[in-house]
């Protein structure tokens, strides 16, 4: 008997157990796609055949004697930005509209090589631009709370997944938030690891200094023992890092037990207050008294440089995909159009066709945004001193980690808006990665972790906890405590109060 | 350093986006010009942030350059790397004429 509101690790137990087959666990989670996807649409593509070869190629290995991995058979999701072989990779974008990469990305290869059955891709925003992914040009994903709100973004559709039961585990990707943001939105967890901590080779890069890939899981270990799988040195990413992973399971496992004594927690004057929705404060302000209840030190930090990490984001970001996306040109791969009325256009003209064809307003908004950063004469007012405001962040993040161990605030600012709410309205959209994205500009790792529903609107908001570069160990320590000592108080995980989805609602 | 205006025009975006190789419309051109000046507007104060002595930082952790032993591993086969071509032939990415009529 399958229960799909059972952890990764509760799943991966029982498979190791022989309480269950990967088969009967990942035709479950394909039933559960089957019946609730058409209201959620977390899912671009859903593999059943590929799923249920890979699962019965794991159940053979574990009659066999020697599983892959200790997630060996567990299924899981992954967002349609990882180049899958065989499997159609969009990037919610029109112009690869089925494109079938003739390669894995690394994480995917580390997947297969582990055993995990992959269910399909995950819908997103557009190349990962956005926070609700209503940019995605197959529509958006619903949130599971509420399906008439946004499920976060970029990773919206991974994160909907795994708070939907419709798959234990998903693979996200970060450059802002898009793993952070859709986990506090969605009342679930993800991790942006170190930058450099996952390989991003087979990653269809959106800002290549800030993308970092990571894991969306419902429980703090399942997500370690993901990270685990996914993370360490790649020769293929020249950026990645070329050292061992810390042990994350060890330090989800010691965070469990709900002891914080010795751990020195700073809050974040400049992540908080003024645009912060008052339930989003409450339920932090709670968080922090749980952390000192349970032995943390808690100190007040300040950041000043972080009120502009925004500014400098949003110069950086564009400047990075203007470039990334030129590669977007018709001639190798993806979408081609001709120009109309033309018997013999020129490349520059089919080019210019299909580029206006198949990108979405948000994307071509951040090429032209990044193509004026980058331009002789701004370079210098935009994009260099955008760098520059970068190495304040940093050493922000440095004075800080002299003081604390970790550092905490909201996820994210508000809980799930409505769906159409800020579509049309960049700035107010870029507003939800507030919190987030400082991490990215310096490259630390940080959590998101469900911490209660804002009174206001009874819906999930998350913690955020952040930590030095390659200290992932301490985020899932410091995460796992206070997903413990919540739980606790709740009686149970708190996706037990999102409402149930027959699959009948619309 | 030219004065960095904080708006910017529907010729300019029209001229961007042709350096960007993307045909906007006119409606486009309407709907986007007035969106980027916002958002330039309120990305425009980081010019007062930092001062001339901090260095930029391009990427996020120290890196040097990466090189791996030069020995031959496997890679795609022309097939595999031509599967996603709008067209190809002999063998090879298929395209547009790349010179004007003139030319």
């Amino acid at each position: 008997m399958v229960d799909l509101r059972e952890t990764a690790a509760g799943m991966a137990a029982a498979l190791a157990e022989g309480r269950v087959t990967s088969v009967q666990l990942t035709e479950a989670h394909l039933d559960r796609i089957a019946a609730v996807d058409g209201d959620v649409h977390a899912f671009l593509h859903v593999d059943r055949d590929g799923a249920l070869a890979q699962a019965a190629a794991s159940d053979e290995r574990r009659a066999a004697g020697g599983a892959a991995s200790t997630l060996d058979g567990v299924p899981i999701a992954v967002k349609d930005v990882m180049a899958t072989r065989g499997l159609p990779t969009t990037c919610g974008s029109r112009i690869l509209e089925g494109w079938v990469p003739p390669y894995d990305a690394t994480v995917v290869e580390r997947l297969r090589a582990a055993g995990l059955p992959i269910l399909g891709k995950t819908n997103m925003d557009e190349f990962a631009m956005g926070s609700s992914t209503e940019h995605s040009a197959y529509g958006a994903t619903h949130n599971p709370w509420d399906l008439d709100r946004i499920p976060g973004g970029s990773g919206g559709g991974s994160a909907a997944a795994v708070a939907a039961f419709e798959a234990p585990l998903a693979i996200g990707t970060d450059t802002g938030g898009s793993i952070r943001q859709p986990g506090a939105v969605t009342g679930t967890v993800g991790v942006k690891p170190t930058y450099g901590g996952v390989s991003r080779y087979g990653l269809v890069a959106l800002a290549n200094s800030l993308d970092q890939a990571g894991p969306v899981t419902r429980t703090v270990l399942d997500a370690a023992l993901l990270h685990e799988i996914i993370g360490g040195h790649d020769p293929r990413d020249s950026t990645s890092i070329q050292q061992p992973v810390p042990s994350l399971v060890d330090a989800a496992r010691e965070g469990a037990t709900g002891d914080l004594r010795g751990v020195r927690i700073g809050v974040v004057r400049e992540l908080g207050g003024e645009g912060y929705q008052d339930g989003v404060l409450a339920r932090f302000r709670e968080s922090v008294d749980v952390m000192v209840a349970a032995g943390a030190e808690v100190v007040e930090v300040s950041c000043p440089s972080f009120v502009h990490a925004l500014a400098a984001y949003y110069l950086i970001l564009p400047a990075e995909a203007s470039s990334n996306l030129a590669k977007f040109d018709a001639m190798r791969y993806g979408l081609r159009v001709l120009p109309e009325g033309d018997p013999s256009p020129s490349a520059e003209e089919v080019m210019r066709a299909t580029r206006d064809a198949g990108f979405g307003d948000e994307v071509k908004r951040r090429i032209i945004l990044g193509t004026y950063a980058l331009s002789s004469g701004y370079y210098d007012a935009y994009y260099g001193q955008a760098q520059k405001v970068r190495t304040l962040i940093t050493r922000d993040f440095d004075a800080a980690f002299e003081h604390a161990d970790v550092l905490v605030s909201p996820t994210a600012p508000t809980t799930a808006f409505r769906l159409g709410e800020k579509l049309d309205d960049p700035l107010a959209m870029y507003l939800n990665d507030l919190a987030t994205i400082p991490a990215n500009l310096a490259g630390v790792p940080g959590i998101s972790v469900p911490n209660g529903l804002a009174g206001e609107d009874g819906l999930p908001s998350g913690l955020q906890v952040l930590a030095p570069a390659l200290a992932d160990d301490r985020v899932y320590r410091v995460g796992a405590a206070v997903e413990a000592l919540l739980e606790k108080e709740w009686g149970g995980p708190l996706l037990d109060k999102a409402p149930s989805l027959e699959g009948a609602s619309r | 350093m030219p004065d960095t205006p904080a708006t910017i025009t529907r010729d300019e975006v029209a001229h961007l986006a042709n350096l960007a190789r993307i045909d906007l419309s006119d409606a486009e051109l309407d709907h986007l010009a007035p969106q980027l000046s916002v958002i330039l507007e309120s990305v425009a104060a980081i010019n007062e942030v930092a001062s001339a002595d901090v260095p930029p930082t391009s990427h996020p952790l120290p890196l040097t350059n990466v090189f791996r032993d030069d020995v031959v591993t496997p890679c795609l086969t022309a097939e595999e790397a031509l599967s996603g071509a709008p067209e190809s032939e002999q063998q090879r990415f298929s395209v547009p004429r790349i010179l004007g009529e003139e030319a």
